[in-house]
């Protein structure tokens, strides 16, 4: 293993983290909800009385994101390098899967792994463990 | 107020993706190229969130009543099943092909980067697909 110095952000890294950490604390002290994006979206694919509203606003928050984001300084880049295939994919296993397992990095690996949820962090190693495997066999065995 | 307060979380929470370099897919896939050259920053910004949530989801635990007059709705299953698992490794999978998981993807799409319009309606498709299969079961 050889680490990018030159990629390494560990300051924006630890106070955009921090960020997530009072954004989903915020949720759950006020709303006594689990900040998990894709449950919160995936709710709203099936909606019920009285669970719409804090979630079309809870995603209303994300997308004014990069708007606000605007306000003070320029969007940082966001490279993609999939291909629209790979794209799709992707989407479908992301959506799939997350459902699937009730979760997602915001739900299991952020609030789940802050309540100290073993369902959770497990997972969360099987998710880490998949992307990790995913990156491999990707780059190094079939891209290398 | 309930509202106002899913709202406020919303955008600070896409402000932490921003931030942290969560949205950008190449930092992702960065992050999860343990062979390569290995860029350790989101190692920090799940440090990060965890460190502050530890205590805000300490005291949220205590709690039967929000502090805005909600009910605590936080999960209480704790069992490790094979859908849990499963799930989680397609996820994985998905996550590892595109650098891509649902939060930086709403972000990216208003953003205004085609490539996450293109990821997120696969991934309500992918949503929607579960909601069928499962309800025939």
């Amino acid at each position: 293993m050889t680490i990018d110095w030159s990629a390494f952000t560990p300051w924006s890294a630890l106070i955009g983290g921090a960020l997530i950490g009072v954004a989903a604390s915020l949720l759950a002290l006020g709303n006594g909800r689990i900040a998990g994006i894709s449950g919160i979206v995936g709710g709203l694919l099936a909606p019920q009385r009285g669970e719409t509203a804090w979630r079309l606003a809870f995603v209303g928050g994300l997308l004014a994101a990069p708007w606000a984001y605007r306000l003070v300084a320029a969007m940082p880049r966001l490279q993609f390098d999939s291909s629209w295939g790979v794209l799709i994919v992707a989407g479908l296993l992301v959506g799939f899967g997350t459902r699937l397992g009730s979760g997602c990095t915001s739900g299991h690996g952020v609030c789940g792994l802050s309540r100290l949820s073993p369902r959770s962090l497990a997972a969360t190693l099987a998710f880490m463990a998949a992307g990790f495997a995913t990156v491999f066999v990707v780059r190094h065995l079939i891209g290398g | 107020m309930l509202k106002l307060n899913a709202l406020l979380a919303g955008l600070l929470f896409g402000l932490g993706l921003i931030v942290s370099g969560m949205a950008n897919p190449a930092k992702v896939t960065g992050f999860l190229d343990l062979a390569g050259a290995w860029d350790p920053s989101l190692a920090l910004v799940m440090a990060g969130a965890i460190g502050v949530g530890l205590a805000g989801f300490g005291l949220a635990k205590r709690r039967t009543v929000s502090l805005l007059g909600a009910p605590m709705q936080l999960p209480a299953s704790t069992v490790i099943d094979r859908k849990l698992l499963a799930g989680s490794l397609l996820f994985g999978i998905g996550w590892g092909l595109a650098g891509i998981c649902p939060g930086p993807a709403l972000v990216a799409f208003s953003a205004g980067a085609p490539q996450a319009l293109v990821f997120v309606l696969a991934m309500l498709a992918g949503m929607a697909l579960h909601r069928i299969t499962a309800g025939r079961r």
